[in-house]
């Protein structure tokens, strides 16, 4: 080869290697990189149909698949693995139409054969978990009816309320693969699991959704789920760059993270939790008669109710990053909140004429009730929240100044549930509720007197009241209809009697407060649980803008 | 001249014990506010003429709680470490001294007994208090179950003094001129555990008032609104906000000056002799 | 005095009784904790049984799961039948066989603690020894508040320094268990100097680290030994909040876990350990301090 040859072969070299350099170039910055946050807890179990902690949620949803997905933000139900769906007008049958020419994530096709399977197992009597126990609304089996490969009707042997929606929570399951549970839908998948540690999730290869530009979804490697109780921890990790999410901040991390780094603290405005307190109304209960008398008299919870300064709690305890709550369901529930309720005002003088109507007198700066026992009761609640432990303290002021003497008893999270579960010995307690569902059949089990977790009496033989007689008439009312009209005038209702019984005294709806570091990218916290990463699939982390941090 | 330092730091000492007892002693008129009023329009703020160490989450003084977690704290987890001490000497001390299958039986329950999870028996002593228990009856039986509690570790480093005391030759001596059993116990061998003894009493105080701040987790130790040290050094765990809240110290620094006094009060041997 | 070795003979006698008195107790102390834990209330709660999704069959099954836990006797005897074919049974809080936790756990919290106490022992005994060299009242009043400041740092806030600084977690051990450690051999060293011997020493001349090595240690020693036995006792303690907070998947974080959730095999299998690692330290240190005892005359 002449050395004009040889120079226009070493000029060709150069551009076919700088062609392709810039191409893996490209190739490598589609790549998303690995997103990091933490789990509080141990995740319990990895098999989709046991899930109930927030840990194992957390993993479910990003590695299982389900039939249709509600949109975290706009709350919608979208097609995901089924493409169409129809409820009958019974509320006891649906179909759904499934994509096609998706796979597992080990290979396997998928089919309605393992929507079959994974309904089955779920129906199994013996196995519990508030995912079946959502379905099993009567009594009698589901049957499942394979019309096509891509075609299948499940059948319940009583209407459901809000059926398509429960369908978020089923996670389809294979029902051939020998990996059983490893193989997933979703779009990651389970990589390692170091107990006590972290968790590993890698991309599912064959993740069946694309974007519109027809690549393949995930954008994410991997996430890397650490597991850290400790928020101060976690917090510092996060500014340290350690982490990409915290996807439940508390008030406090919040503020001063919003200090230093503005862009990175997102308050998504009140969510759907609330705290709230209640007192021991039941009959068997190892307390002094006398208390149980005052609990049970709707006036004294009323007056309590008006003697708490929710605004105070808001603006103390939550700098600002709560609302005092209402009742059952936060104002963030547009579609089910009874916008004709307002949050109790403070007002002391009006609690004890209301005390005083029942009986109760002031006698030198304390309460007494009309038999002449001064009036005093403890709260429980479970010690690791400070959020918590700081509203009952300014609770025991509140009512301090209105004569009572409160007991703020912290425990620890057994002893408190054999407390108010099983053996009843409390007089007040104070909890929360999280991860709210936005259909309050989600609370069936709260509402109904003879149901579990009808906190302030629960299981009872027949309702005890005439007002919880109403709310189980009510309850069962709005389950047993379709017509979404008709379903909320019924729990308008169960939201007043609850307002003028306050068999519940809500106290605050808290913010959705999250912090999602700059170098994410896609990032729109919501207020739906998971709140930051209810997107994973399209999120992508710049390393890059991690380093530079 | 190093013995007349030793004795002014003594002095000094002395004073500062004596400082902080009247200072706590007279909170009533240090910090009228006292320790529960809830300043809710000021929660968490920087010190001022008002509140001269800032005020808490909820609002309040925490010079008030300071010194009113100091009456608590400093009365009685001396008196716990106390009757740890007492009791190690007891089991540790008398095991050794006696020797034989009481040193062998000894020796054996105080290994087991430190490594049993007696956090199991704490909850359950919770569980047997009533729930309104009166704040005094609950900060009373803590101290006194971490004191029943708190004897196993020394108990084993004394049994080992005891033992090497008990063939001594001075002990020797001393049965040979006629003493016997509790009198030569008290007289010859329990001097000399004192320095086993001394370290137990001084470490125990700070154990104890963290360890009644981390029982409050079980629903024992001090009951709201009322503070203790250890409460307040639990502040402490908010870390990220130290820089900017220093005041936030002011308890650490206080109980490690009293420490130090304490020390320097238990501390009678001639450091130059 | 010089120190001579005792008969061999002995020692093996000792060692024996001692090992059978570690058996003996292990047993006994598994079974008390068993008994602890399963008498503090709260054994059979869940946390799921507040979860409003689950129905009344659900929450039933969720107590009965513990049912075979409730006699205690029957459960530590089933215990100790699979112990001796291996099997530790299974973490309820981590749906894991506890053996295999405890064979990939213990290697970190034996690292940590380890090189925590040796750090410890390090830093306590030159503080110690500072002060005993140079005899001023000056070295005596840094010793007691350097120590006493880290005894009054609660050890969650020493373990979370360690995280901001990224120091390694066994220095927060290392930082808990020193101050104990300084102020007992601080005290027995400063008895050992009261005695009359010593200060015929100085009579003669000698310099005060031959009078340290020679006739003050051999004096406190057995005492320290005993010390040093108890340490390890007081580092594992230590371990638990310093595991949790720093992330070190050890055996600590594995006994925090398992006593907030009331996890009995779990609990169990780890105090039968800590009692062997206890036990065992301080049995070493009474044969070691037997072996250098001087020979009676």
């Amino acid at each position: 080869m002449n050395t004009t040859g040889r120079r226009a072969l070493l000029r060709f070299l150069v551009c076919f290697v700088l062609v392709s350099l810039a191409l893996t170039g490209a190739a490598f910055s589609q790549s998303g990189g690995e997103l990091r946050f933490c789990l509080r807890s141990e995740p319990k179990t990895f098999d989709p149909l046991l899930v109930d902690d927030d840990s194992s949620l957390a993993i479910r949803y990003l590695t299982g698949g389900v039939l249709v997905r509600a949109n975290r933000k706009t709350q919608d139900l979208e097609p995901e693995l089924a493409e169409s769906w129809k409820v009958s007008k019974d509320g006891k049958e649906i179909t759904f139409k499934l994509r096609r020419g998706i796979t597992f994530s080990d290979s396997s096709p998928f089919s309605s054969e393992d929507v079959a399977f994974t309904m089955q197992r779920l129906m199994d009597p013996a196995l519990h978990s508030s995912t079946g126990d959502a379905f099993r609304s009567g009594s009698g089996a589901v049957s499942t009816k394979i019309i096509a490969p891509d075609l299948i009707a499940i059948i319940f042997p009583a209407p459901l309320a809000g059926l398509d929606r429960l369908f978020d929570q089923v996670a389809i399951m294979s029902a051939h693969s020998p990996k059983k549970e490893a193989a997933v839908l979703g779009p990651f998948l389970v990589a390692e699991y170091k107990a006590g540690s972290s968790v590993l999730l890698r991309r599912n290869p064959n993740y069946w959704k694309k974007d519109s530009q027809g690549r393949r979804l995930p954008y994410l490697d991997s996430i890397r789920l650490d597991i850290q109780s400790n928020r101060e921890v976690e917090m510092l990790r996060f500014k340290r760059g350690e982490l990409d999410l915290i996807n439940v901040l508390d008030s406090d991390y919040f503020d001063r993270l919003a200090a230093s780094s503005p862009g990175l603290a997102h308050d998504a405005g009140a969510s759907l939790d609330s705290d709230f307190m209640w007192f021991n109304q039941v009959a068997s209960a190892p307390i002094p008669e006398y208390k149980r008398a005052w609990f049970r008299s709707a006036n004294f919870r009323r007056a309590i109710s008006q003697a708490i300064n929710r605004e105070d709690l808001s603006r103390v305890v939550f700098n600002g990053h709560a609302q005092p709550a209402v009742g059952p369901v936060s104002p963030a529930n547009k579609f089910w909140f009874n916008s004709r309720l307002k949050a109790e005002p403070y007002r002391p003088e009006a609690a004890l004429k209301r005390l005083q109507a029942d009986g109760f007198r002031m006698q030198n700066r304390a309460l007494f009730d009309k038999v002449g026992n001064a009036v005093e009761f403890s709260i429980v609640t479970n010690a690791g929240s400070k959020p918590r432990e700081r509203m009952a303290v300014m609770v025991q002021e509140d009512l301090g100044k209105i004569g009572i003497k409160v007991n703020v008893v912290t425990l620890d999270f057994p002893s408190l549930i054999e407390r108010i579960s099983q053996k009843f010995n409390y007089e007040a307690a104070m909890l929360g509720f999280r991860n709210v569902d936005l259909d309050p059949n989600g609370q069936m089990n709260i509402w109904l007197s003879s149901a579990e977790n009808h906190a302030w009496n629960p299981q009872q033989k027949s309702p005890e009241t005439a007002w919880e007689a109403e709310i189980d008439r009510l309850m069962r009312a709005q389950a047993s209809t379709a017509d979404p009209k008709k379903r909320k005038e019924s729990f308008d209702r169960v939201q007043e009697i609850a307002a003028e019984q306050t068999p519940f005294i809500y106290l605050v709806n808290q913010n959705a407060l999250s912090a999602v570091s700059s170098a994410v990218e896609g990032a729109n916290p919501g207020i739906l649980s998971p709140q930051t990463f209810w997107n994973a699939e399209r999120l992508t982390v710049n390393a890059s803008t991690r380093a530079s941090r | 001249m190093q013995h007349e330092r030793m004795s002014a730091a003594r002095k000094l000492a002395c004073v500062v014990v004596v400082a902080v007892c009247a200072v706590s002693l007279a909170a009533n008129w240090l910090a009228p506010s006292g320790y529960a009023k809830q300043f809710r329009e000021a929660a968490s703020a920087p010190p001022s003429h008002q509140h001269l160490l800032g005020t808490d989450e909820v609002g309040r003084d925490r010079f008030a709680r300071v010194l009113y977690g100091t009456r608590i704290s400093l009365l009685l987890a001396p008196a716990a470490a106390l009757v740890s001490t007492v009791l190690a000497a007891l089991v540790g001390g008398l095991a050794g001294y006696l020797g034989g299958i009481w040193l062998r039986l000894a020796r054996g329950f105080t290994d087991l007994f430190l490594s049993l999870p007696w956090l199991f028996l704490l909850i359950t002593v919770r569980a047997l208090l009533p729930l309104n228990v009166s704040p005094l009856a609950s900060v009373l039986i803590t101290f006194l179950i971490l004191g029943l509690l708190g004897w196993a570790a020394s108990a084993r480093v004394l049994s080992t003094s005891a033992d090497a005391l008990r063939n001594s030759d001075f002990i020797l001596q001393a049965r040979a001129s006629g003493l016997h059993g509790p009198r030569l116990f008290l007289v010859h061998v329990l001097p000399n555990l004192k320095p086993v003894l001394c370290a137990q009493f001084w470490i125990s105080i700070p154990v104890f008032i963290l360890s009644e701040a981390n029982l409050g987790i079980l629903g024992l130790g001090v009951a709201e609104p009322l503070p203790s040290w250890g409460s307040l050094l639990r502040e402490l765990e908010g870390l990220i906000s130290f820089r900017e809240e220093p005041w936030r110290l002011v308890p650490l620094l206080l109980l490690i000056v009293v420490m130090t006094s304490f020390q320097m009060l238990l501390s009678n041997e001639e450091v130059t002799a | 005095m010089p120190l001579r070795k005792t008969q061999p003979g002995k020692i093996a006698r000792l060692i024996a009784r001692k090992l059978a008195a570690i058996a003996a107790l292990v047993l006994l102390g598994g079974l008390l904790s068993a008994t602890l834990v399963r008498l503090a209330p709260g054994f059979d709660a869940d946390e799921r049984e507040l979860d409003p999704g689950l129905n009344a069959e659900s929450v039933r099954a969720l107590r009965q799961s513990r049912a075979g836990e409730h006699n205690i006797l029957s459960f530590y005897a089933g215990y100790l039948r699979g112990a001796i074919h291996g099997d530790l049974g299974t973490s309820h809080a981590l749906g894991q066989p506890v053996q295999s936790l405890l064979r990939e756990r213990w290697p970190v919290t034996v690292r940590v603690v380890g090189i925590g106490l040796l750090l410890a022992w390090l830093l306590a005994s030159t503080l110690a020894f500072t002060a005993c060299l140079w005899r001023r009242p000056a070295y005596e009043i840094l010793g007691t508040t350097v120590s006493g400041a880290f005894l009054c740092i609660p050890a969650a806030v020493l373990a979370l320094l360690s995280v901001i600084l990224n120091a390694p977690g066994y220095l927060a051990i290392a930082l808990i268990v020193f101050p104990k450690i300084y102020r007992y051999s601080r005290n027995l060293l400063a008895k050992a100097y009261t005695l009359p011997h010593i200060t015929a020493a100085r009579a003669r001349g000698l310099g005060e680290l031959r009078i340290l090595a020679w006739h003050v240690l051999p004096v406190a020693g057995p005492q320290m030994i005993a010390l040093a036995g108890i340490t390890v006792s007081i580092a594992l303690g230590a371990s638990i909040p310093v595991e949790a907070l720093c992330g070190l998947p050890g055996i600590g974080q594995l006994a925090w876990q398992a006593a907030l959730s009331r996890d009995l095999p779990l609990l169990v299998n780890l105090t039968v350990l800590v009692t062997l690692v206890t036990l065992l330290a301080n049995s070493g240190a009474d044969v070691m301090i037997y072996m250098l005892r001087p020979r009676e005359a």
